[in-house]
Formats: structure tokens, C-alpha cells, sequence
């Protein structure tokens, strides 16, 4: 199955109620899943929006009602759906939005890129906010992300994206799918359902009392700190006795980790930290790292953004060095093995 | 165990139907795989291609810079990828398409006179399915009959083209085996 029906067979069996997708090149495939396929369960909706800024506040309403919604786009679309994102955030509401990213600025290429890193781990629009961020390396990891995602948002009510790009939507692979589509859903508590019988509530981002907008903004950090704490994943592969650890997310972390066992075969120490969740990041794991090994090389397909949070992570603690490859140009397994042996080479690691 | 195959021809001529009918094979004999299709403003009479890697162990990366084997179905194809195959690697050719232009000679050639083959069973759509099989029998990636099991699986909503498309499998794989018996030199013929 390719990465982006598997996305739609994820959501739906994570019980996605709603669907709001507009049409963008690499992830029509998962729009065209949900048109086919949203139908098989009664009470879901499809629908096709005008635009990319309808389908988010489409699935602003859905969320409101109580639903599980979900919206999907690429790069450009993405930014278009920042301002939506924002409101989701302000108004505590769950959405999952995928994002099959591509190759950037302005319309950039069709192909495979990570260049939206900052700008789903930033929070995207204006304002004070955090998104859960999930970045898949395999077709299987995107049905189980989305999956994840859904669960999460009810949780910690509020958006996640699940991070992907254009290679990871389009090829296929096998999969399987562990879950069938819950019967019932649990009933959220600040969902506008109908008045009857109790006070109204009220759900907004928009008050003239700053205080009010004070509290919130403590309330919400206070939730990024607990999500700091209890929902950061990540992949640690090889780092036991490494000398050098390459930090690379989603389907680069897929092809640096073909890497580094070429890297091993040949005789040197080198180790993989995936981060599986782009924020929160794993800036602790990859710190304490950083006591002993004194060598990083992160790998991006863009020109380096989540290098800025590994440097964070370090805090100058070890030397970080950068490949990548932007714009939607696809680096292979190899070459990054060639990266890997030069720097550990350059640098004199591996001698006793 | 590592493979990593192009499909390349014509859009219009099955190239990604070839790629997902093996790696559908591939994966029913239980190993790891991956299928990309080329993802370009590719229209019907432009290029298509597709990689497939076929492993034992997790496969790091779905994308070929050097892959063992390519199958190409014209001649725009050849001159695309006949670099990039793999020193030693086998290069399968439509040679009903393909007359001249091969320049490596660190590589096997194996020809399948595929679009004809096709045409004379009445089918000349079959092509793809002519070249699978012979590709199939040259190889041994998967055996002929989780292929034509696969064949009939991604086929289930076309039931009327089953049958054309397991003739021509056979056709090509009953070809690639009498060549090799005649000359026997592994790989080319």
C-alpha cells in the first residue's frame, strides 16, 4: 500500500470521523482513499473543500462538535492552513493534519523534502503554541502515527501533525493494520453538542481581557512541559560504543541507518538517534549523549533546521557537523555513508 | 540478500504495473520490499519508471543510484538508464523497440522481443507481462507462481484480463529458459 492511503486506512481505523481535503501533489492519494473509503462507516463525512484554508476550518468545526477531524496537504498547502492551526491551538480543540511535504520555498518541487521542520515543530502561525510533531521513516510507521496522532490530540487536546514527505507518500510497502474502527468513541467534555438541559459553553480565542489570554498561554505551557516530559520518542540505534552519532528524522533516518551498518561492516563506531517525535524533541537523550561522544553529524534533507536543535541539545558539549540534500533532490543510502567515512576519518576517530 | 531493479519504458506500457506485480510476488514470498514510482509531470507517451528493492533484511533505502538490474522498454529508457546499471548488473531490453545504442560492456543483455511477442497473442498491452516472465525466469527474484497469484490479486477487479496477462507471463518466462538452454551463458543470451 502506498504511504499515503495507508495515512487514510490509519485515520480511519483511529475512528476519523471527518475528513476536509483539497488537492495537492504528493498527497492526493490520500484524499482520493478518504473519498473512496470514508463512506464504509456510517456518520462520517468527506468533503472536498474550496481550499486548503476551507478544509482547516472545516475540520475547526468538526473538532467543535466533538469529532475526530482530520485535514492533510504539502508544503505550500501547509502554510496556508497555518492561520486554522493557530485558531485549533487557541481554542484547545484536536485535529490531526498530515502534511506530505515537498520541496520548498514558494511552490518549490513536487519531490521529497523536509524543509517544514520549523515550521511544524515552531507552531507554524502566530501566537504562543506547540504542535506534537510525528515523523515516520516507513509506510507501517504512518498507519501507526496516525493512529497515535488521533489518540494523542483527544488527549492532550490540541493539533498534531503528522510529518511526512512526498518519497514516504508514494511508495508502497507492505502493512498491517492492527486496529478495527471503533465502535463507539468517548464523548469529549467541551464539545458544543447541543445546550439542552445544562449552561452554554463557550469555546474562543478572541476576548478583550488580556488576562484571560494571560491564563491560557500559562495553561497551555504548562501542558507543552508535561508533553515534554511524557511524550518524547525516539530511535537509538547502535550509539552503545559509537564515536560518532548521525541525528536524522523520518525517511533520512531510514537511509542514514543503511548507512551506518555499511559504516559498521567497514569497522567504525558510528550510531543513529532518530528522533520520532520532532517536538516534543529529545533534547535530554541527545545531551546526555553528548557527554561522551564528541562528534555528530546531522542529516537533513533541506539545509539544516532540526540542526539547530541538536545544537540546542549539545549545548556545545561536541563538534556538529551537517549534510543535506534541499529542494526535493533525493540522497542515497550511499552517500551518506561516503559523508559518514570522510568526517570520522577527518576527524581522527577510531584510533586507540 | 539486497535487490534493486528499474523498470523504465513508455507511460501507457505497464512499467509500474511490472514493478507492482513483483514487488506484490516479492512480498507473498514473505520479504521486505519497497515500490517508488517515478513522480514527475510524467504524461501517457512520456517516460515512467518505477525501483523496486527486494531484501531479506529492512531495506534503508527505496531509491537505486546503481541497481542491479534494469528492464527497459524503449529507447528513450535505454539512454536514461543503461549508466546507471550496476558494473556486472543484467539489463533486460524490449528488443521489438530497442535496435541500437547499447554501449556498456561490463553489463549482460538479455532480449525479449516483447511488444511482438505480445501482438502475436493478440494483446499488445500484454508487453510488460511478456518481459515480467522472462525477467522472472533470468532472475528467480520470486518464483512464476506467487507471480501469477500476485498477477491475480492486483487483477481482481479487471477478472476479464487474467487470463492475457498469465498467458503472456508464461510466454516470457518459456522464452528466457529456451535462450538460456541454448546458449548457456548465464545472464545473456
Amino acid at each position: 500500500m502506498d504511504g499515503n492511503s495507508a495515512a487514510g486506512e490509519g485515520a480511519i481505523r483511529a475512528g476519523c470521523q471527518c475528513y476536509f481535503g483539497y488537492p495537492i501533489t504528493p498527497q492526493n492519494e490520500l484524499t482520493e482513499y478518504m473519498a473512496a473509503n470514508m463512506s464504509r462507516r456510517k456518520g462520517c463525512a468527506f468533503i472536498q473543500a474550496e481550499s486548503e484554508v476551507a478544509a482547516i476550518n472545516m475540520v475547526y468545526g468538526a473538532s467543535l462538535a466533538g469529532t475526530r477531524a482530520m485535514t492533510s496537504s504539502s508544503s505550500p498547502g501547509m502554510s496556508l492552513k497555518q492561520e486554522g492551526i493557530s485558531y485549533l491551538a487557541g481554542s484547545e480543540l484536536p485535529a490531526v493534519i498530515v502534511n506530505i511535504s515537498r520541496g520548498g520555498p514558494g511552490l518549490g518541487s513536487i519531490a521529497a523534502a523536509q524543509s517544514d521542520y520549523f515550521q511544524a515543530t515552531r507552531g507554524g502561525g502566530h501566537g504562543d503554541y506547540r504542535t506534537i510533531v510525528l515523523a515516520p521513516a516507513s509506510v507501517q510507521e504512518i498507519v501507526d502515527h496516525t493512529h497515535m496522532a488521533f489518540d494523542l490530540a483527544d488527549k492532550w487536546l490540541m493539533p498534531v501533525i503528522v510529518l511526512a514527505d512526498g518519497m514516504l507518500g508514494q511508495m508502497k510497502e507492505p502493512v498491517q493494520f492492527h486496529h478495527e474502527a471503533p465502535e463507539v468513541l468517548p464523548i469529549r467534555a467541551n464539545a458544543l453538542r447541543g445546550a439542552k438541559g445544562r449552561p452554554s459553553r463557550f469555546i474562543r480565542t478572541c476576548t478583550s481581557n488580556v488576562s484571560e489570554v494571560e491564563d491560557l498561554n500559562w495553561s497551555l505551557f504548562r501542558r507543552y512541559q508535561l508533553i515534554q516530559k511524557e511524550e518524547t520518542a525516539f530511535d537509538a540505534f547502535e550509539v552503545e560504543d559509537a564515536e560518532m552519532i548521525v541525528v536524522a528524522f523520518g525517511i533520512a533516518a531510514r537511509m542514514a541507518k543503511g548507512a551506518v551498518k555499511n559504516a559498521r561492516k567497514d569497522g567504525l563506531r558510528v550510531g543513529l538517534l532518530r528522533p520520532v517525535t520532532l517536538w516534543p524533541f529529545p533534547y535530554d537523550v541527545i545531551g546526555e549523549l553528548g557527554d561522551r561522544v564528541k562528534q555528530f553529524l546531522v542529516f537533513e534533507m533541506s539545509m539544516g533546521q532540526m540542526l539547530e536543535d541538536v545544537q540546542l541539545a549539545l549545548k556545545n558539549k561536541a563538534e556538529v557537523s551537517f549534510y543535506g540534500r534541499p529542494g526535493g533532490v533525493i540522497p542515497t543510502s550511499s552517500e551518506v555513508h561516503r559523508v559518514i567515512s570522510r568526517l570520522y576519518f577527518q576527524k581522527g576517530l577510531g584510533r586507540l | 540478500m539486497l535487490v534493486k531493479i528499474i523498470f523504465a519504458g513508455f507511460g501507457g506500457q505497464g512499467v509500474l504495473s511490472m514493478g507492482l506485480n513483483l514487488a506484490q510476488a516479492a512480498m507473498d514470498e514473505g520479504k521486505n520490499v519497497t515500490f517508488l514510482p517515478s513522480y514527475g509531470v510524467e504524461v501517457r507517451g512520456g517516460t515512467a519508471n518505477c525501483t523496486v528493492a527486494i531484501s531479506d533484511d529492512e531495506i534503508a533505502s527505496p531509491v537505486a543510484s546503481s541497481p542491479d538490474y534494469i528492464v527497459v522498454m524503449n529507447q528513450p529508457s535505454l539512454v536514461r538508464f543503461q549508466n546507471q546499471l550496476h558494473s556486472g548488473g543484467v539489463m533486460f531490453y524490449n528488443s521489438s523497440l530497442i535496435e541500437t545504442g547499447i554501449t556498456r560492456g561490463d553489463i549482460s543483455l538479455v532480449a525479449v522481443p516483447a511488444s511482438e511477442m505480445a501482438e502475436s497473442m493478440g494483446s499488445a498491452r500484454s508487453a510488460n507481462m511478456v518481459m515480467l516472465g522472462a525477467f522472472t525466469r533470468k532472475t528467480n527474484v520470486v518464483s512464476l507462481d506467487t507471480l501469477i497469484k500476485g498477477m491475480m490479486e492486483t487483477l481482481k477487479s479487471k477478472p476479464k484480463l487474467i487470463a492475457i496477462n498469465k498467458q503472456a507471463l508464461t510466454a516470457g518466462y518459456d522464452l528466457a529458459q529456451q535462450k538460456a538452454h541454448a546458449r548457456n551463458v548465464p545472464g545473456s543470451f
